[in-house]
């Protein structure tokens, strides 16, 4: 047993959804301490969205599984989309395919953004000491840092500008309602940025802000909406508008009219120059101060990544009815890199996932089985809620790493807990980036490393070894590199060897084409035609590897199964059978706080993953059975049973 | 109607005054300068404002007012069973179409005092920030996603506490309860068939836990981003709206979506979209039996549009699938069936007292 956890965030904030976590640390005996265990986190929310889609039309499903996240909007949508496409053996236009590219990746770049700013940034930057900065030296620092930037009018940002800013942060403290920013944990010795950086980044939080409204815009012109914009099995439902001008009773029409495709143009552009002008900049200049933390925050080493962002360029085959097939070819390529060798592609076999109970508030397998396969059952026998601190002010809710403790699940791959999001993108396009089938991004990839990460502080570079990117400031690098890739994937790349229309350019030239595969309602009622028996949906989201898996019954055509196995469950599942850790609990191992009281060290790391917990919590009812049936033991455990799953 | 009501006859564009014409008074201005915001752009913003509310110009003053009182109202956001959809929602909320730039709510508006996805605090000082607004009077308490009615069930618990607990605690001193999206409304998701985690809605937990409050739902899935603020700040300038029947707001929630959707003449007289992209989808027809539920979804979709009045689903091929409904997700249709793309029953229409001649004619089945 381990020693008791004295470093507890419960409810760990800036993140989606809701996370405790729980560590031990070693007292310095000056108040702070050093972890030298794993963590142990534990997601303390449960809808039990897969039980619900049993029974559904398998064309209704994206909008139930889109709702398992609202920050990830696009992609469970998307995800489930595909699974079924799989499963019914439809092909998508190119059309589709490049305004399923622009979405995803237009969730990218907001999500990333919003990230940095809006959840993380407060972990590095101190908003109190931003106020004792000096207007004019803030001036100066955003001209070398962000020199192109022109929030101000169109000019760039002067002392007044950042009065201003100024003043809605006095206004807060003067009327004593700090709102959001109140009882961080403001002039903690860890924060090191000086008072004009500090501003300068809230001024770019504040901003982030309004520019994220406008970039959604692009899945409102495409989907309807944002969040949940509408997606369709077989392609997309939005189609080119007949009428050019304003839709309105007379002349009808669609969104994709001037006005919407200019809408989108605008979208694009502001986020490939918000990615250049301030996002990538402001975390050179964060990581330039916050080195040492890429000695922190490491996981066991192994990377997964499904493939993302199929490629129209790489068509092979085009079908009469519109549609079009690919060979494997992802802008993020599908593969596994393994601790051993942390520049190889490995191959991904799908049949490798397994997700495991030991540790989970589900009765079920504890040894892991295929996704499509085993069986779970909701069982809660964690500690009561609602029961108050002991006298001496600790708590009497304590999670066990040697019980149940979390709703999540812990998926393994080949047995192993795998990392997944940004910094699996990075390190598989890096890995590939060497071998014959290098694509123009994996150099792109490569040559960034090595300028921004690798050089030495006197070529600009931070100094930083490859092996190093496996940390805490290794992830934010690398989650705004691949916004930068894809920024310029959709916008397009003007010159050099990577020069690219870019997805916006290839879609307007392509938009008179086929947005539906017109066979797919008729081919979901001819199930001889369908090629599997179980459809596997795939799509990288911002945060990793997304995986649902869709059983249709054969004679009603409804489905039967659903299982979803999602990015936040790799990085935030709990210890397996072999107590083996999950990545957030194994990154918090060697953790150096300075207030046990204060814990802003661990939120570092956990938020470095951008946790979205919402995403990761599932249960599965194959047989449709009974709706919570609650046995009630001695008050504290309720079970809802859910029974076994045949699948092929 | 009097005589200053704005037009709703333009549906495509939010009309949005110059607000120069307004008068406010000096404590106001003042603020607005300490605020180093354009006299000019904030009045633009509490006009378009106000035409959203379809309230008249003359509540222009009031809103500037409400909007920069030196304390601000304190709100008190808490999520529970929810995909934090209807925050993402909230925060592309507030720049209407006439260019104004009121960039954060949350620094002038109102002062956001709990937000666990945005607030600095976490942990220990996350729960005593919470302890310290909700000791005192008169907040308003925003609520998104539903809430396990056990409180020992385990399958809500945040700050060692459940859903429970933590909302009884919240309320209590709570002058106004707003649930935003369906989730909260009417337990949304978690509480489709069957109901995996026995989810409440906000307005269910309330009678059983006989919390007596004003609560507004604001439906959708999620809202409306300017419908979430616009009732907030509604409520705070003008005190409660007129509420229908399901405790929303008529002010967005009166008329269905297809009455404001430009495709419902073609509902009425043919011809109607029969899939996506074919040629009546891209003139923009009916998407009836593609199975829009805009003749039974009261929401403000069609008037107000999305994300600063860019689309909406229609407009961008899809049907309504319901999502500001009780139940939307099992909703029954022709034949007694669930699913979005499956249509209507043709009663429904008829209980609103709309005409489908088109649907009978295609259909020989509905006969009523």
């Amino acid at each position: 047993m381990a020693a008791t956890p004295n470093v507890i965030i419960d409810p760990v904030t800036r993140i989606e959804g809701h996370l405790r976590i729980q560590a031990h640390a070693v007292p310095d005996g000056k108040g702070g301490g050093t972890i030298t265990d794993p963590g142990l986190s534990a997601s303390t929310m449960v809808r039990g969205l897969e039980k619900i889609l049993q029974g559904r039309d398998p064309r209704d499903a994206w909008a139930f599984t889109q709702r398992i996240c609202g920050v990830c909007t696009v992609v469970h949508g998307l995800t489930s989309v595909r699974a079924v496409e799989h499963a019914i053996g439809i092909k998508v236009s190119k059309n589709a395919d490049y305004i399923r590219n622009m979405m995803i990746g237009a969730q990218y770049v907001h999500d990333h953004v919003m990230h940095f700013y809006h959840l993380h940034a407060l972990d590095w930057v101190d908003v109190v000491s931003a106020m004792k900065a000096n207007p004019t030296s803030t001036a100066a620092l955003a001209r070398i840092n962000n020199g192109t930037y022109k929030p101000n009018n169109g000019a760039l940002p002067n002392a007044a500008y950042f009065q201003t800013v100024l003043s809605k942060l006095n206004n807060l403290v003067s009327r004593g309602q700090l709102g959001l920013f109140a009882n961080g944990y403001w002039g903690h010795s860890a924060y090191k940025l000086s008072p004009e950086e500090n501003l300068l980044l809230v001024s770019h939080y504040l901003e982030a802000l309004a520019w994220a409204r406008e970039v959604v815009k692009l899945h409102t012109v495409f989907g309807g909406k944002d969040p949940h914009p509408n997606l369709v099995v077989g392609g997309m439902p939005c189609t080119l508008s007949s009428n050019t001008g304003t839709v309105n009773d007379d002349k009808g029409g669609t969104s994709l009219n001037t006005a919407g495709l200019a809408t989108i143009k605008t979208a694009v552009a502001r986020m490939k120059a918000f990615v250049d002008q301030v996002y990538l900049p402001d975390v050179i200049l964060v990581a330039k101060r916050y080195k040492e933390w890429a000695d922190f925050g490491a996981t066991a080493g192994n990377f997964l990544c499904y493939g993302e962002f199929p490629d129209p360029a790489l068509v092979k085959r085009e079908f009469t009815d519109g549609a079009i097939d690919y060979p494997a070819g992802y802008i993020f390529p599908r593969g596994v890199i393994w601790a051993h060798a942390p520049t190889t592609l490995a191959p991904f076999d799908e049949k490798k996932v397994t997700e495991n109970v030991a540790h989970a508030w589900y009765l079920g397998s504890d040894t892991g089985e295929h996704p499509s396969v085993g069986e779970t059952e909701l069982y809660y026998d964690g500690p009561l809620p609602d029961q108050g601190r002991n006298p001496d002010g600790t708590s009497k809710y304590m999670l066990d790493e040697n019980a149940r403790y979390s709703w999540i699940k812990s998926p393994r791959y080949d047995g192993q807990p795998m990392e997944v999001g940004p910094l699996a993108h990075i390190l598989t396009m890096h890995a590939r980036g060497g071998t014959a089938n290098a694509q123009p991004t994996d150099k792109l990839v490569r040559g960034y490393v090595q300028k921004f990460w690798i050089n030495p502080t006197a070529q600009g570079g931070l100094g930083l070894t490859f092996t190093q990117l496996n940390s805490t400031l290794g992830r934010i690098f690398c989650r705004v590199l691949e916004t930068k890739i894809i920024a310029d994937q959709i916008a397009g790349r003007a010159a050099g060897t990577a020069a690219y229309a870019g997805w916006y350019q290839l879609y307007y030239d392509n938009r008179a084409g086929a947005y539906w595969n017109p066979n797919t309602f008729t081919r979901l009622q001819q199930p001889t035609l369908w090629p599997v028996q179980v459809g596997f949906g795939f799509t990288e989201a911002p945060r990793g590897a997304l995986g649902h898996w869709v059983k249709l019954n054969r004679v009603s055509g409804l489905i039967d199964n659903y299982q979803c196995v999602v990015a936040s469950q790799w990085n935030a599942g709990p210890r397996d059978l072999d107590g083996a850790p999950g990545p957030y609990e194994e990154a918090l191992r060697g953790h150096v706080l300075a207030n046990l009281k204060q814990p802003l060290e661990v939120l570092r790391t956990i938020h470095s993953f951008d946790p979205c917990i919402g995403c990761a919590v599932h249960i599965v009812d194959p047989d449709g059975e009974p709706l919570v049936q609650v046995d009630v033991n001695h008050g504290v455990g309720s079970t809802t049973r859910v029974s076994g799953m045949s699948c092929a | 109607m009097s005589t200053d009501t704005p037009s709703r006859s333009d549906h495509s564009q939010m009309q949005v005054g110059s607000g120069d014409d307004v008068t406010f008074d000096e404590a106001t201005a003042e603020r607005l300068l300490q605020l180093g915001i354009s006299r000019r752009r904030f009045m633009s913003y509490c006009a378009g404002l106000a035409s959203l509310l379809a309230l008249p110009q003359s509540v222009v003053p009031r809103l500037a007012q409400a909007a920069t009182s030196t304390t601000l109202p304190s709100v008190v956001y808490m999520s529970f069973q929810e995909c934090t959809g209807c925050l993402e929602s909230m925060v592309n909320s507030f720049a209407f179409g006439g260019g104004t730039t009121i960039d954060n709510l949350i620094l002038n508006m109102i002062s956001l005092d709990y937000q666990e996805t945005l607030m600095a605090a976490a942990g220990d000082q996350a729960e005593a920030q919470l302890l310290s607004v909700t000791a005192k009077s008169g907040y308003v308490l925003v609520v998104d996603g539903s809430i396990p009615a056990r409180w020992d069930s385990g399958y809500f618990i945040s700050g060692e506490r459940s859903g429970v607990a933590r909302f009884r605690e919240a309320a209590k001193k709570a002058a106004l309860i707003v649930a935003v999206g369906t989730c909260a409304s009417f337990g949304g998701l978690p509480k489709a068939d069957p109901n995996p985690t026995d989810a409440r809605s906000i307005g269910d937990l309330m009678a059983n836990l006989r919390i007596s409050k004003p609560l507004i739902n604001v439906s959708g899935c999620p809202p409306i981003p300017e419908v979430i603020t616009g009732v907030i700040l509604y409520y705070l300038s003008k005190g409660m709206p007129k509420l229908d029947s399901l405790r929303r707001p008529t002010v967005f929630y009166g008329d269905t979506v297809h009455e404001d959707c430009y495709r419902k003449e073609s509902f009425e007289e043919g011809p109607l979209a029969r899939a996506f992209d074919d040629a009546n989808s891209r003139k923009g027809k009916c998407l009836y039996m593609l199975g829009c539920k805009g003749p039974v979804t009261h929401n403000a979709c069609s008037r107000v549009r999305w994300n600063q009045g860019t689309s909406f689903p229609m407009m961008s091929g899809h049907g309504c699938i319901g999502c500001s409904e009780p139940d939307f997700w099992d909703r029954l249709n022709r034949n007694n069936e669930k699913g979005f793309y499956i249509p209507i029953a043709s009663g429904s229409g008829h209980s609103r007292g709309l005409p489908c001649n088109t649907c009978h004619d295609d259909n020989g089945d509905d006969d009523d």
